[in-house]
């Protein structure tokens, strides 16, 4: 266990760049009330690169991504057990605080849903409540720089003071990664962030991730094969509630090690 | 699986017969319940329509009264004999004799006739002395001159010249021929005249109904109002975001919930004596006050905006709350920053329906003693006062032909002020509202 919670964020993100195992699952369990969501899951996420989670409905994917960023604690009647560490420090700690994890990873969801405030304010809200900027000049610079990063400044520029639920459901998922990377999170959770939008705002979406690895770690949960071909680089199949097989994306799709993976990927069941 | 096996075994024609059949009856049944629909409506209507109709008909006239003009000489040896000019001595001489100096001036024939001296009498209000006193006190430098004010009539003259009551006497007409005579006069010279009716909205109550105010009652409504929301919105908004967004999910928020369901149920009455019991038995605050009014009216009021403000914060949309609590707010940011903000048109308008609630109540007002009769307009919220509804009833309940008119008015009133606050509501909601 290292210190993590004393260091800086400019810090983490440094050590995040040198890359190996950034988040650690050993044996997660997770009861929803009486029933066995998740069983015995173990998975070392990498650090830079993108994990995408597959798998057919109720298979605990995504209950398995909510887990890194302690949205099961929202459930009642949900309980995890086993352990997660980000970066050698286990989330589930007491003396952890969840709002200082939420902060590290970032989350987006699978319905775009931008705040009911301005383009602006929505990009800025998290910087502000973390007190990332100390100036209005500073704050700007964040938000700009998020946009900018999101790919989706050049479209936004001139109406930063209209409300962000205008937007089209492509700019409005690119509007969330943009509000998600404003806190400078480590790792990104995106839960079928593509699922609500159309081919060429998915598109769009999947070269985003592809930039986005380069300085974060993503998980993604996605039900469609060919984007997790696209964009990742490492692929775990779950099945009810197991994790069946885990390994690099290329051999997952070419040479899957067991017959459930090799039954979704082609096509059979799912 | 048989049964759809055997629907398509049957030809399509008869497959859309059989749709047909049932499309007329489905189609009869929607125009009945819109028929429904449309019936309670004119119904609502129509009894809405003749409530305010018999309401406003009876109680406009309230709002003038009839006033008489008189040539009153300020005597200096009547106001103040001995010359000291001092506010004593002003506030308490007899203007009485002035006035009656001047009725006998407009009528000449009544000389020192006692009987005829009382019947003028009994055209002019008492409060026409208070008038003339309000006039000397002040300037005093009047004394000695001769003035011309409109003063109040008597209410049975008032009566007779708005049309609520009959010349005849055997029609209960109270006035003699003789009296009747000085009325044609007085109104013939223009001297007798319906103008607006500032002891309305200027007085407290009165034992004469042309004297009698509402002042009173509004501000001691207003003084309970202002105390219940100050209590009730505060306490009943906490609630609820607490119960909603905090409590977790036991036993004890299940018994909690339903508790205060069942408080909106109860009748009015029971947190008047719960309020007669702790607020002035227990605490000993003063009886009659509209601090108190408030505590009680806010017992009344809490349920409904705890219910409401409630169903406000279930109606907004979950995947706020994780966006939100996604990018690492507190519980305490989401709901103050995302959840509340959305919540809030729906939060006001379950406290006006709440206020409003709390305006129409006598029921724990009565217990808790603000049903006196109380002349003065209460100055601070813990003084003696009535409240709209309280004085409707009292004013119900007086025998004086010209109160029947006052109460409707009081009603009107106590609409308006029903009215207004609405209006209001509906501004803070517009304002509130995000349009996207």
């Amino acid at each position: 266990m290292t210190t993590v919670a004393s260091e800086s964020y400019f810090q983490q993100n440094a050590r995040q760049l040198q890359g190996g195992i950034k988040v650690l699952s050993e044996d997660v369990n997770v009861y929803y009330s009486e029933k066995h969501a998740l069983k015995h899951v173990n998975l070392g996420i990498n650090a830079n690169e993108v994990t995408a989670l597959i798998g057919p409905s109720g298979c605990g994917k995504s209950t398995y991504l909510r887990c890194l960023n302690r949205m099961n604690d929202l459930i009642e009647g949900a309980r995890v057990t086993g352990k997660i560490e980000l970066d050698g420090r286990d989330i589930y700690d007491r003396s952890l605080d969840v709002v200082q994890l939420r902060a590290r990873v970032g989350m987006v969801f699978q319905k775009p849903n931008p705040f009911p405030k301005s383009i602006f304010d929505n990009v800025a809200y998290g910087p502000r409540i973390h007190g990332l900027a100390t100036s209005q000049s500073e704050l700007e610079e964040i938000v700009l720089n998020s946009l900018e990063k999101a790919g989706l400044y050049n479209e936004v520029k001139d109406r930063m003071n209209e409300p962000g639920t205008g937007l089209s459901g492509g700019q409005q998922q690119r509007l969330c990664i943009a509000r998600a990377i404003a806190v400078s999170p480590e790792v990104i959770l995106m839960d079928e962030p593509c699922s609500a939008l159309d081919p060429i705002a998915t598109a769009k979406v999947e070269e985003l991730i592809d930039e986005l690895r380069e300085n974060y770690t993503i998980v993604i949960v996605t039900h469609s094969m060919q984007q997790a071909a696209r964009v990742s680089q490492r692929t775990a199949f779950f099945h009810l509630g197991e994790l069946v097989e885990y390994g690099d994306t290329e051999q997952i799709f070419t040479n899957p090690q067991h017959k459930l993976t090799q039954g979704y990927i082609t096509g059979r069941f799912g | 699986m048989t049964d759809t096996e055997m629907v398509q075994a049957v030809p399509l024609s008869a497959i859309a017969e059989k749709v047909g059949a049932h499309l007329k009856s489905r189609h009869a049944a929607e125009r009945r319940f819109q028929t429904y629909g449309i019936v309670s409506i004119i119904a609502a209507i129509t009894f809405l329509v003749v409530l305010l109709t018999s309401i406003i008909s009876r109680g406009y006239t309230a709002f003038v009264q009839s006033e008489l003009q008189l040539t009153v000489s300020l005597d200096a040896s009547v106001i103040d004999p001995d010359g000291t000019r001092s506010k004593e001595a002003l506030s308490s001489a007899d203007y009485t004799a002035l006035v009656r100096a001047a009725m006998t001036t407009l009528f000449p024939e009544v000389g020192e006739n006692r009987a005829a001296r009382r019947e003028v009498m009994a055209l002019v209000s008492s409060g026409a002395e208070e008038e003339v006193r309000k006039l000397v006190m002040n300037d005093p430098s009047m004394i000695g001159q001769t003035k011309t004010l409109w003063v109040p009539a008597s209410a049975p003259v008032d009566q007779l010249i708005k049309g609520h009551m009959s010349r005849d006497t055997a029609n209960g007409g109270q006035f003699s021929d003789r009296q009747l005579g000085w009325i044609d006069v007085m109104s013939a010279k223009g001297l007798l005249k319906t103008h607006f009716n500032k002891w309305l909205w200027t007085q407290g109550d009165s034992r004469q109904p042309e004297l009698a105010g509402l002042w009173g009652a509004v501000v001691g409504s207003f003084y309970s109002l202002v105390v219940t929301l100050l209590l009730s919105f505060p306490l009943g908004v906490a609630t609820a975001i607490y119960l909603e967004e905090f409590a977790p999910q036991n036993r004890w928020t299940d018994l909690i919930e339903v508790n205060i369901n069942n408080l909106a149920a109860v009748p009015s009455i029971v947190f008047g004596l719960l309020g007669l019991e702790m607020f002035l038995n227990v605490f000993g605050l003063p009886r009659s006050a509209p601090f108190v009014g408030g505590l009680a009216l806010t017992l009344v009021s809490l349920p409904t905006i705890i219910i409401a403000s409630r169903v406000a914060l279930k109606a907004v949309p979950p995947w706020i709350r994780e966006a939100g609590l996604g990018l690492g707010a507190s519980r305490l940011q989401m709901v103050m920053h995302h959840v509340l903000p959305l919540a809030m048109p729906g939060i006001l308008t379950g406290t006006i329906i709440g206020m409003a609630r709390a305006i129409g109540e006598s029921a724990p007002l009565l217990m808790i003693g603000m049903v006196a009769f109380i002349v003065d307009i209460p100055a601070t919220p813990m003084d003696p006062s009535t409240a709209l509804p309280v004085q409707i009833y009292l004013w119900a309940a007086s025998p004086e032909r010209a109160f029947v008119e006052r109460t409707s008015a009081a009603i009107i009133v106590l609409l308006l002020f029903l009215a207004i606050m609405n209006a209001g509501a509906i501004y803070l909601r517009k304002k509130f509202e995000r349009r996207w």
